[in-house]
């Protein structure tokens, strides 16, 4: 039995989660998932359509490592791992509308490099009667669009995440959250640990997924060839009753830097359009505000693939997510180095990075066996992981039975989209210590209203089961406090107005 | 107040309306003269009253404890001058009051010696 | 609560009322200020003090009150009315001759009036304000900037800063505030807290709690004038920016929506497009006092009641009710003309001296002033309606000489 090899991932995104789960299959690794926020998937995993690609858009001459990995990624999803985690997406398949004669061209070169890249069932559909049997709000200008029925997406892309991340830790694997990573050591050419701002962690292998900061990790390592620097993406995400909406994911024909605004139906039947892309400069690593700009900008380009949207004003919530690009090339840096013994890097992992997550994992593991990890897998590995049966999807008997078990499911926590406080209490056992953690474990807060009617009461439920004063509850960690003490708290300060 | 004319506006509160109000300021200390835009007598009257002493009700919270809400709302029965209003929070925020609590229950009699008493609005029950 | 009073007093058998809250009174417990039942009750209430009259006045007159009962579905097939709730003690389904939705109202949130920027913790609606400070006795923040000048705003500025809060400003988008003018002068002009007219808030800064807010200067047609924006720093951003009616049930039930008034539209008996199923309160029109949610309560229970014991007119003699210069929403959108109607509704700008004309039947109000955000209220008797030749009514305003 070889010896226990120490594994260090800088990053629990959805690539630190991935190879978290896939490491975790061996006997003789023992792994550490290192996050710096107080819950994982909360860099640029949580804020981006949540498309799990055909793989048909990256071109393998210029860029062989995404072309290589993004229909990889889609199988590992379709086929695997979203049943066996149990996270909830669907297979719309998608449509990249053509809305000139000269963007056909286009078409047929993503067919083809579509069929290079392995994307299974690629086609171009002409013909406008079956275009719009496919897609009921596409755009009448269209003339041709290829149809990808591979295409999925993940209800919210923080709650895959967290699916990846909980397996990965029912299978041994020690998170460590609120933990940033502040140095990573290497002796003789050797990787020896991590310093983190909560000690140190030993470790043989680094596995730098640091996201928008894997420039800078990878610094750390002696290992500079790189610039990483931020590409915001706006979005635009609609009420329930607003239509009209989209039966399948909706591409614009690609430009160079993006594939344009995405028009997409989401799983819980919200329209959500975006992103735009805004280079940013590299320090902006924390520009995840939204501007009028950007939203207007994705809103003007939306309207080319669709043949109507509904109204603004149906519109309840705008966000907007940094993707890490990385420079000089844009393709995915992963691999290892001959002067860093231990260190790889898993870096830049822009669009479409949620998608390949799967194979960035399996692309790890090769590059460990390569350089000289022997590697044993588990006899028992859990690929499983169930969430419990939402109250909001069951059936009303099971609903009854559910709150004659537990009454605390006869309480509702949020309004609109259904889920009980036992629900909540649950989702606090699973992990979740702030707002926001519930939020993408349970859908409390996504609705309508945007919490602004539950929001309070479920600050409550977790200052109970959590035992601190609810003005101590925060929506992301430290520093995003709900409230700043009781009532009574400024009462007699100096520098009160006079009345 | 404006310094240099003496004239002194406001927006009467009396009833909905809302009527901009404007006053100069009389020979005698307090003294309000030729009162304009009121559309009722109440308004003279309220002007009056207003630029002399002014008063209003405090509406606010008690901390309550074992209850099951851990403040209970509360007013006071009669306006309080105006400028004692933060004077009041400070005064009503420094007592803790025993669950349960009834509406109508008088929690300070004589508030800050105004006269005015503080009383609860709302009923907060034992905690279960 | 008015509405199931209402119902015992003419004679319905059984009445009963959910809510989803663990005590009665919807918002009413958290408005800790007077001014509630000035019409209703001819007394200056606070609203917890009037939520408890009502409820008091329910439990004597027999209403079975079920409390932490959240409502899924209204179910409506058939002659089938029932309302499928969760319990403490389960699931149970409510099946009754009639239903009355008095839901409320939810406030729109920051999203919805298109403000950009970080989504700290720290921005609260006006309510969630008021329940966190009121309610449960919390502070949500120090410095604080407001949102939008409507009466529940300038409220909680004044609620703000009677607990030390440093309010810096509220920032008004149109010339003029939403809010009571008597209000602007108790809970801004008494504190120093400065009305920034024809301002508007653009921007939130601030990743993880609430730094700064960015504001510009708007015209007359609300557009932003540029280089005059500037930052306001502070911690708590309070959006008061209206309400909107809850009605997902009613719409999944299939109720037709009125797009004026974002709530099922309704004819005079206050009924949905759902036989035997009413709106009244804010979750049909937003009210601007208690008063007419209560009234429209009231009328509802009268019309529920009656049509379980009487008569009423088959669907097809409904009058649509046709805005008209000025309008922005009129509640009830159908008539019939052979009863007496009370009518809410609400202008889309501001105007003086004009009349508020029904011109079929030669009906009108003089008003010396009418703006949006103070509801036009007025009733017009069955004998009026005799007039009544044309197969629709039109309310409209038009000015006066």
């Amino acid at each position: 039995m070889p010896r226990t090899e120490r594994v260090a991932i800088i990053g629990a995104g959805v690539s630190g989660a991935c190879v978290a789960r896939v490491l975790s299959m061996y006997r003789n690794l023992e792994v550490h998932l290192i996050e710096r926020e107080v819950d994982v998937g909360w860099g640029s995993s949580k804020a981006n359509t949540g498309i799990i690609h055909a793989g048909y858009d990256d071109d393998p001459e210029r860029f062989p490592v995404r072309a290589r990995l993004c229909s990889k990624g889609n199988a590992l999803w379709r086929e695997a791992w979203t049943k066996e985690l149990d996270i909830p997406a669907n297979w719309p398949g998608d449509l990249v509308v053509a809305t000139d004669e000269g963007q056909i061209g286009a078409l047929e070169m993503l067919l083809e490099r579509g069929k290079r890249n392995g994307v299974p069932y690629l086609g171009i559909v002409w013909d406008r009667k079956e275009l719009e049997e496919l897609e009921s709000n596409i755009t009448p200008n269209a003339v041709a669009a290829l149809h990808a029925p591979s295409a999925g997406q993940f209800r919210h892309p923080a709650e895959a995440v967290i699916g990846v991340a909980e397996n990965a830790v029912s299978n041994g694997v020690r998170l460590h959250l609120a933990t940033e990573a502040i140095g990573v050591e290497a002796r003789k050419g050797q990787v020896s640990g991590v310093k983190t701002s909560r000690g140190r962690i030993e470790a043989d292998w680094v596995i730098n997924a640091g996201g928008l900061y894997a420039e800078a990790i990878s610094k750390m390592a002696g290992v500079d060839h790189f610039r990483i620097h931020p590409r915001r993406g706006e979005y635009l995400l609609f009420s329930k009753d607003a239509y009209p909406k989209t039966e399948r994911i909706l591409f614009p024909t690609p430009t160079e830097t993006s594939k344009g605004v995405v028009v997409t139906t989401t799983v819980d039947g919200n329209l959500m359009l975006g992103p735009n892309a805004q280079d940013l400069r590299r320090e902006e690593s924390e520009a995840t505000d939204t501007t009028q700009e950007g939203l207007d900008s994705a809103w003007n380009e939306a309207q080319k693939v669709v043949k109507a949207l509904p109204p603004r004003d149906k519109i309840i919530r705008t966000f907007a997510g940094l993707r890490a690009e990385p420079e000089p090339s844009a393709d995915f840096i992963i691999r290892a180095y001959d002067d860093v013994d231990g260190f790889i890097n898993a870096a830049g992992i822009r669009s479409p990075g949620l998608t390949s997550a799967p194979a960035v994992a399996s692309e790890i593991v090769a590059i460990m066996k390569d350089r000289g990890a022997k590697l044993v897998r588990k006899r028992r590995w859990n690929p499983y992981r169930r969430r419990r049966k939402p109250f909001r999807e069951s059936s009303y008997r099971v609903r009854d039975r559910m709150s004659n078990q537990n009454p605390l499911h006869a309480k509702t926590a949020c309004q609109c989209e259904l889920v009980t406080e036992a629900e909540i209490v649950e989702a606090i056992g699973r992990g979740a210590t702030t707002l926001d953690g519930i939020k993408f474990r349970t859908q409390a807060m996504m609705g309508d209203c945007q919490g602004s009617f539950c929001q309070f009461r479920i600050a409550q439920i977790l200052a109970r089961e959590l035992n601190i004063p609810v003005w101590k509850v925060t929506k992301t960690g430290s520093g995003s406090e709900i409230g700043i003490g009781d009532i009574t708290v400024l009462v007699g300060r100096k520098g009160e107005k006079r009345a | 107040m404006n310094q240099e004319t003496g004239k002194l506006r406001m927006i009467c509160i009396v009833c909905p309306l809302g009527c901009e109000l404007e006053m100069e300021t009389g020979r005698e200390p307090k003294q309000i003269v030729n009162i304009k835009g009121s559309r009722c007598s109440k308004g003279k009257e309220y002007a009056a009253r207003e630029a002399a002493d002014p008063r209003r009700v405090l509406m606010a919270v008690v901390k309550v404890r074992d209850g099951n809400l851990p403040v209970v709302s509360v007013k006071t029965d009669e306006p309080i001058p105006k400028q004692m209003l933060l004077e009041a929070v400070r005064a009503i925020s420094k007592i803790e009051m025993e669950a349960p609590v009834k509406a109508g229950d008088i929690l300070i009699d004589n508030l800050l010696s105004t006269g005015a008493r503080v009383v609860a609005t709302n009923n907060v029950r034992k905690a279960d | 609560m008015a509405a199931a009073s209402k119902a015992r007093e003419l004679g319905a058998l059984n009445v009963v009322l959910l809510d989803e809250k663990e005590e009665p009174g919807g918002v009413l417990p958290q408005c800790i200020h007077p001014g509630f039942g000035l019409h209703y009750l001819k007394e200056d209430l606070t609203g917890p003090e009037f939520a408890i009259r009502l409820y008091e006045r329910a439990g004597s007159l027999g209403v079975k009150a079920f409390n932490s009962t959240y409502a899924m579905e209204l179910l409506a097939h058939k002659g089938r009315r029932a309302v499928r709730a969760i319990t403490p003690g389960g699931i149970t389904e409510f099946r009754s001759k009639t239903v009355i939705f008095a839901t409320g109202a939810r406030e729109r949130n920051s999203f919805e009036i298109g403000i950009v920027g970080h989504r700290p913790a720290g921005v609260y609606t006006a309510g969630e304000a008021q329940t966190m400070m009121d309610l449960h006795g919390v502070m949500p923040g120090q410095g604080v900037v407001i949102i939008g000048s409507g009466d529940v705003g300038l409220i909680m500025a004044r609620r703000l800063a009677l607990q030390g809060a440093d309010v810096k400003a509220v920032v008004e988008m149109l010339p003029y505030s939403g809010g009571l003018a008597r209000n602007v002068q108790q809970c801004l002009f008494d504190f120093g807290i400065p009305l920034y007219l024809s301002y508007k808030a653009t921007k939130i800064l601030g990743k993880r709690r609430v730094k700064a807010v960015e504001i510009v200067k708007v015209g007359d047609r609300l557009e932003e004038k540029p280089g005059t924006e500037f930052e306001m720093k502070c911690d708590t951003v309070i959006v008061s920016a209206g309400l909107t009616p809850r009605v997902e049930l009613l719409e999944k039930a299939g109720a037709r929506i009125d797009p004026a008034t974002r709530s099922a539209a309704v004819n005079e008996l206050l009924e949905t497009s759902i036989p035997r199923v009413f709106a009244a309160g804010n979750a049909l029109t937003i009210n601007d006092l208690v008063d007419y949610a209560a009234m429209q309560g009231e009328a509802a229970a009268k019309s529920a009641v009656g049509l379980t014991q009487s008569q009423r007119l088959s669907s097809d003699r409904w009058r649509p009710v046709v805005k008209g210069r000025n309008i922005g929403l009129v509640v009830p959108q159908y008539v019939s003309g052979r009863r007496e109607v009370s009518f809410y509704g609400r202008v889309r700008q501001p105007e003086e001296n004009v009349y508020l004309k029904v011109p079929e039947i030669e009906v009108e109000f003089r008003q010396l002033r009418v703006k949006p955000p103070e509801m036009l209220t007025f009733t017009i008797t069955s004998k009026k309606f005799g007039k009544l030749k044309e197969g629709k009514i039109t309310v409209t305003v038009e000015p006066r000489g």
